[in-house]
């Protein structure tokens, strides 16, 4: 074990001084820290191989033999020499990518097995947002939510994955590797945080336009935090606590807004965007475009395009004073 | 920096010495001896890389789907076993060709073509009745789609060599019909096996696959 | 020599190179293998070296135009949150520089090269099939340029160098951008089966007499194996694109999900022929490696044979990898671990290969000249990608870096260290034989460590973005997330390496017309096409040359003996055995025509006119049918009925 962390010091810890918001380099789960040992191991191999090929080859390049000999006369003992080194040589190739192998699969086979998991979410990938639910036995305990997951430190998470229309794929680096969500095909993902802490992930298939901004956020909190966050977005949207925020909310279920965003508790009822019952809860704004602020709220309603051009969702004119009732009511829903 | 390496070695024709006579060799030759023969060979294995894709599409798609076919009933397949019977049938004439070219016997091969042609263009009319019994449209699924691309896919190879053999068939009645033309014959019915051959794994996975 | 009249009809029909000698045999020779020179004769030329001149042209003119939408790319990520290009022209750019790189430079450039010279070192006078060959490269100068003309006029494909569905599917990509990517695919790789075909028949049937298998190039050997791999890998893509065009245009379902199509289906397809594919661009470059070592270490190589069978190994093999490109779409964990297994094994043959060549320049004495330096970088870099490579082929890894700049890195190394450099190398090495003179040796050491040092400052630091978790494909990035330094780094590395590359072009500019006049084998190599004059004439070789040895000029001093006896009326050229290479005809090749010109333009417009109405291809039949008889009508000269 501590030649095990002695390797990955030596091998990360000039990276690690860099930031690491996103990187396999920064693992805070069993899963991502056995990836990252198994990398370690395959660079520490395969970098002592180029090394060595490196300087093989510095020096055979000394001339060995004398200027303007036959190009066709060699000395059959260098030839015997050579045929038994370079044999040599292919068959140790063979029992490295052997060793190479096995490692691989065994790591491949604890990484990927069907432990049982302590909660399921469900993640949809959608152009270019990710919409999240969690299951549950009770119906009424179930909700959805969007581009922020939430998950328990310490308790095995099953994530399953799929697809409303083109190929994306799930990536959080501290957490485990990346599996594509496949519209027609099911995958699923597996992981336990082991610190509280919030780690970023990226969609990492090219899924079109704004493949660039399709991030999210895994938020590890501690069992009881998990708890009270869940208990929160069962329940229906916090009624609005101003007299602008009550206009907003009125403007909001007049408006096209409600034809595709849900706020429970409410008549808007829309499925084709992200569930913004308690958009105040999170963080950021349109898959990690934005930092979630009123400011910013009201900036996306204003122009969604030109904070990420292409996004499906459209630009609604409002009048200056609904955009800024719709904004307060949004900014008050936690 | 810009001077040659070593000395060079003189290509002269002063010095060459002639050790091979070649003037006594024929001016053309049959299968392997020919460069087309390997040339064709060349194609069919391209071609039958993309049969052997496009049959593994079908199988990939037949065993992804819990049912097969995706369509009420399997393909009508009279008039599918008809063309292959008739494919069958025609390895024999086109042997015959294939012989009589070697033989250089203008007559015969003249009447080998038409044979041929006349065979070709009956399995064309044949193909085309076969998509009226597939029972789905190429547009309606994915079953639907491949059966229709694989048959369409021989189709094209019916059509090419059908084409082919008209054009010889028209060069053997003109003042053409002479020595290179024959191996050209000889290549012509080599695609022809081809052809044929190709016909029936698609016609099992088409006509009986879904009926299994 | 090109100023020859087309083919004279009153010559002798009986006449014999052996009834001529010296001058007046290359010039009559000359005249009749030569092409004309008015426009319609140029364009009508079927001479292998005409053509592959223009395909090698053709090629660097498409790695140009790829390299400056990556230098567009790199400007862009250069800093974090920048506005030099906005997602939509950024996807646009990334794959035009895939495709074009990938389909209009990397399979060509292997197949130009070939072209030009493997007729040369078989000892023949033209390739097998020259008017497909004419017309291969016409069909694949207008695919090209139809892709560049599209992305000029804004639909320029969008979807990536794979077009993954449903992504560019009917309904996620409406408009003409992914049928703009499908039928340049279907279409280009046409050419590219056609000269693969060439390619083999040219080296089982047209060796110069005595050139049995085991004295053929090494060279030779490479592009012959790597037309095989062309001939069992390209239809894959073209069913793939195929079957794309039709889902889009007329509506079949074969990747929709919903009628019991698949997406996984086009990635299986894609990658089927797409891991081959990048063997296609690397088997080049050890062909131009095996041909340049032995001259520049002046020692025979060592370890032929292992060399041929890791060749041919290397071509079983890259057909049973392609999945080791889809370890996170979810398929079965053994299957998968399968594919780790055959892709970690093609380091055997691969690192044979490595190890026979350094054998080679161990026991030789280096000529320290431009090529060696370029093999020596290929070496360096190409290494590092291979073992870059068997990370990715560990299913685990591959989760955490698989479309990361991680794999970006990979490919650039093992693609430009594999092809690029060798290339470059060839290019100094043959360019004397392509035009008669010598590139300069002083900028050619200012190329290769501009273009060394510059790509290793752009590309090392792409691992390391992309285990700090950039995803590629990515137009633009936050500044918290830490890439802007590496990204900027990359980036001068980039301009680097493209000042390396205008250091090149000025080297070719100025030594076409200043260079030394070098002479038929300035090296002093040992293998055929220097024994051609530089550049060649237009039949190659007077007399047959009659191969004794694998390295002929090495082992004849005395000059090559030679076989006699092939008109000098019209074109004939020596039809051999396939294992032996006994001489079995004297066959005549095709004169100049125009017809292929006719038909790939006929073809071409069909698949154009396909995107905008399937009844295009209606239309196009009569026309095609028409050059295509145009094209095979008999001549009626007695060696054409012969
Ligand atoms: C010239 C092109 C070329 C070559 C030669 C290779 C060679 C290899 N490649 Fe690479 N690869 C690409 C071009 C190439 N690749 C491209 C373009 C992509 C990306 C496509 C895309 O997504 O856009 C890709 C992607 C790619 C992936 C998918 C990554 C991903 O998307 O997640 C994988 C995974 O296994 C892989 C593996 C390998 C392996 C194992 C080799 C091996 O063949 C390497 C073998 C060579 C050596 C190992 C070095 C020499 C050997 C020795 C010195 C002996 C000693 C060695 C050992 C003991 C190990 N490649
Ligand atoms: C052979 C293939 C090849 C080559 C040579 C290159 C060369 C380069 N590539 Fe590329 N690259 C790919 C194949 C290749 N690439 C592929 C397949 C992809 C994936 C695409 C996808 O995701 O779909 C990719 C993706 C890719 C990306 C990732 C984009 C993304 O994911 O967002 C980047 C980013 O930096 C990049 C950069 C570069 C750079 C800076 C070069 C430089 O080396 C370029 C240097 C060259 C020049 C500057 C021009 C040369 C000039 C001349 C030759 C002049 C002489 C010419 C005449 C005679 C006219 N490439
Ligand atoms: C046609 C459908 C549609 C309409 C109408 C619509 N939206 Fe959206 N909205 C979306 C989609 C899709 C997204 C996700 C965008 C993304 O991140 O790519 C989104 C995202 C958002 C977000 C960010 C959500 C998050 O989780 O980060 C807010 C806030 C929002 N919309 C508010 C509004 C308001 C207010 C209106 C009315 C003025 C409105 N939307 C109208 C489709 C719509
Ligand atoms: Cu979703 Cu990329
Ligand atoms: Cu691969």
């Amino acid at each position: 074990m501590s030649a095990r962390r002695g390797l990955v010091v030596i091998l990360v810890v000039p990276l690690a001084s860099c930031n690491l918001v996103q990187s396999p380099l920064n693992p805070v789960s069993p899963q991502a820290r056995e990836l990252l040992w198994l990398f370690v191991v395959f660079v520490a191999v395969l970098g002592a191989i180029w090394l060595a090929v490196m300087a093989t080859l510095a020096l055979s390049l000394r001339p060995r033999r004398p200027a303007g000999a036959d190009p066709l006369a060699v000395d059959p003992a260098y030839e015997r020499r050579a045929v038994a080194l370079v044999t040599g040589l292919a068959i140790v190739t063979g029992l490295v990518v052997l060793v190479l192998t096995g490692l691989s699969y065994a790591g491949q086979r604890r990484l990927f097995g069907e432990e049982q998991a302590g909660i399921t979410i469900r993640v949809l990938g959608h152009q270019w947002w990710w919409e999240v639910r969690y299951e549950d036995a009770a119906p009424d305990r179930v909700f959805t939510t969007a581009n922020e997951i939430h998950v328990p430190v310490g308790v095995p998470v099953a994530i399953s994955l799929d697809s409303t229309d083109v190929i994306h794929s799930f990536w959080v680096p501290s957490l485990m590797g990346k599996q594509d969500l496949i519209p027609g095909r099911s995958n699923a993902i597996r992981f336990t945080a082991e610190r509280p802490g919030v780690y970023r992930g990226q969609c990492a298939e090219f899924c079109g336009m704004q493949h660039a901004r399709m991030s999210l956020l895994v938020i590890a909190d501690e069992p009881a935090a998990f708890a009270r966050w869940r208990d929160g977005q069962v329940a229906p949207r916090r009624e609005p606590a101003s007299e602008e925020a009550r206009a907003g909310e009125a403007a909001f279920v007049a408006a096209p807004c409600a034809l595709c965003h849900q706020v429970r508790g409410t008549a808007a009822a829309g499925r084709n965007g992200p569930e913004l019952t308690h958009l105040a809860s999170r963080r950021t704004l349109a898959a990690g475009s934005l930092p979630l602020t009123r400011g910013s709220l009201a900036a996306w309603i204003v122009d969604p395009h030109g904070i990420k051009p292409g996004v499906n969702m459209p630009l609604i004119p409002l009048e200056p004073d609904r955009l800024n009732t719709i904004s307060a009511y949004l900014a008050g829903l936690e | 920096m810009n001077a040659p390496v070593t000395e060079t070695r003189p290509s002269g024709a002063d010095e060459q010495r002639n050790a091979y006579d070649l003037s006594r060799l024929p001016t053309y030759g049959f299968g392997a001896k020919s460069p087309m023969w390997w040339g064709t060979l060349g194609f069919f294995a391209i071609e039958g890389m993309g049969f052997a894709l496009a049959l593994g599409t079908y199988l990939y798609l037949l065993q992804l789907n819990p049912s097969w076919p995706l369509a009420p009933a399997p393909p009508d397949h009279w008039a599918g076993t008809l063309n292959t019977v008739l494919l069958l049938a025609s390895l024999w004439p086109n042997r015959v060709a294939d012989r009589n070219a070697r033989r250089q016997d203008l007559g015969r091969v003249r009447r080998d073509l038409i044979v041929m042609s006349l065979v070709g263009l009956a399995s064309v009319t044949l193909r085309l009745y076969e998509f009226t019994g597939l029972g789905v449209s190429w547009d309606q699924n994915a079953y639907g789609s491949i059966t229709w691309v694989l048959l369409a896919l021989h189709l094209t190879h019916l059509v090419t060599d059908v084409g082919d053999t008209l054009v010889l068939a028209a060069l053997m009645f003109t003042r053409h019909a002479t020595g290179k033309r024959f191996s050209d014959v000889g290549d012509n019915a080599f695609y022809w096996y081809f052809v044929v051959l190709s016909w029936l794994p698609i016609y099992l996975a088409v006509y009986w696959l879904p009926r299994w | 020599m090109s100023d020859a009249a087309p083919l004279p009809r009153d010559l002798p029909r009986d006449l014999r190179d052996t009834d001529l000698d010296g001058p007046a045999l290359s010039e009559r020779l000359a005249r009749i293998w030569g092409t004309g020179r008015g426009v319609i004769a140029r364009l009508s030329s079927v001479d292998h070296k005409v053509i592959g001149r223009r395909y090698i042209a053709t090629a660097f003119l498409f790695l140009f135009l790829g390299g400056l939408t990556a230098i567009v790319m790199r400007l862009q990520l250069a800093r974090p949150e920048n506005g030099l290009v906005g997602p939509d022209t950024y996807n646009q750019l990334f794959t035009m520089h895939g495709s074009t790189m990938m389909f209009l430079f990397g399979v060509p450039i292997g197949e130009a090269m070939a072209v030009y010279l493997v007729p040369l070192m078989v000892g023949t006078r033209n390739i097998a099939f020259p008017r497909l060959n004419a017309f291969s490269y016409w069909v694949y100068l207008s695919g090209g340029l139809f892709l560049w003309i599209s992305f000029l006029l804004n639909i320029g494909p969008d979807v990536g160098w794979f077009a993954y569905v449903p992504l560019s599917g009917p309904e996620y990509s409406p408009g003409k951008r992914a049928d703009v990517w499908a039928q340049m695919i279907t279409f280009t790789e046409l050419s590219g089966l056609a000269v693969a075909v060439e390619i083999i028949v040219t080296v089982l049937k047209q060796r110069a007499p005595g050139m049995t298998l085991d004295r053929i190039p090494l060279f030779v050997w490479a592009l012959f194996v790597n037309s095989f791999i062309i001939v069992f890998a390209l239809p894959a893509v073209m069913l793939a694109s195929t079957f794309l065009i039709l889902d889009r245009l007329i509506g079949t379902q074969l990747f929709n999900p919903a009628e019991g199509g698949d997406a996984l289906l086009f990635q299986h397809l894609f990658w089927f022929f797409g891991h081959p594919e990048v063997y296609i661009i690397f088997l080049p470059g050890t062909a131009f490696v095996s041909a340049i070592i032995p001259t520049f270490a002046r020692r025979e190589i060592f370890g032929y044979l292992a060399l041929v069978l890791s060749l041919i190994a290397t071509g079983f093999l890259s057909f049973g990898l392609w999945v080791h490109h889809m370890f996170t779409t979810g398929l079965p964990q053994l299957g998968a671990a399968f594919f780790t297994a055959s892709s970690m094994l093609i380091a055997i043959p691969n690192g044979l290969q490595i190890f026979c060549w350094i054998a080679t320049l161990w026991d030789g004495r280096p000529v320290w000249r431009t090529p060696l330096l370029f093999v020596c970088g290929f070496f360096f870099v190409f290494v590092a990608g291979g073992l870059s490579g068997i990370m990715l082929a560990s299913v685990p890894i591959d989760t955490q870096v698989h479309d990361t700049y991680f794999v970006v890195a990979h490919f650039h190394y093992v693609l430009i260290g594999g092809n690029v450099f060798p290339l470059l190398g060839a290019i100094y090495y043959w360019f004397p034989k392509f035009t008669g003179r010598l590139m300069s040796e002083r900028l050619g050491r200012w190329n290769f460590w501009l273009v060394f040092v510059g790509f290793n400052v752009a590309f090392f630091p792409m691992h390391i973005s992309g285990l700090m978790g950039m995803p590629r494909r990515v137009y633009t990035y936050g500044p918290e997330m830490g890439w802007g330094d590496l990204q900027m780094l990359s980036t001068a590395g980039a301009l680097v390496l493209f000042s390396g590359f205008l250091v090149f072009f000025w080297n070719v500019a100025a030594s076409l017309r200043r260079g030394d006049i070098a002479g038929p084998n300035p090296w002093g190599a040992g293998t055929l096409e220097w024994a051609a004059a530089s550049p060649p004439a237009p039949q190659n070789f007077d007399r047959i040359p009659l191969v004794t040895h694998r390295e002929p000029l090495w082992a004849e001093r005395a000059g090559l003996p030679v076989a006699t006896g092939l008109s000098a009326a019209y074109r004939e050229l020596v039809v051999t055995s396939v294992a032996e290479a006994e001489p079995q005809l004297r066959e005549a090749s095709p004169e100049p025509s125009i017809w292929p010109l006719v038909a790939a333009l006929a073809v071409g417009a069909t698949f154009i006119g396909s995107i905008f109405t399937p009844h295009a291809v209606l239309w196009g039949l009569p026309p095609i049918a028409a050059a295509l008889t145009g094209w095979f009508w008999p001549k009626g000269t007695p060696e054409d009925e012969a």
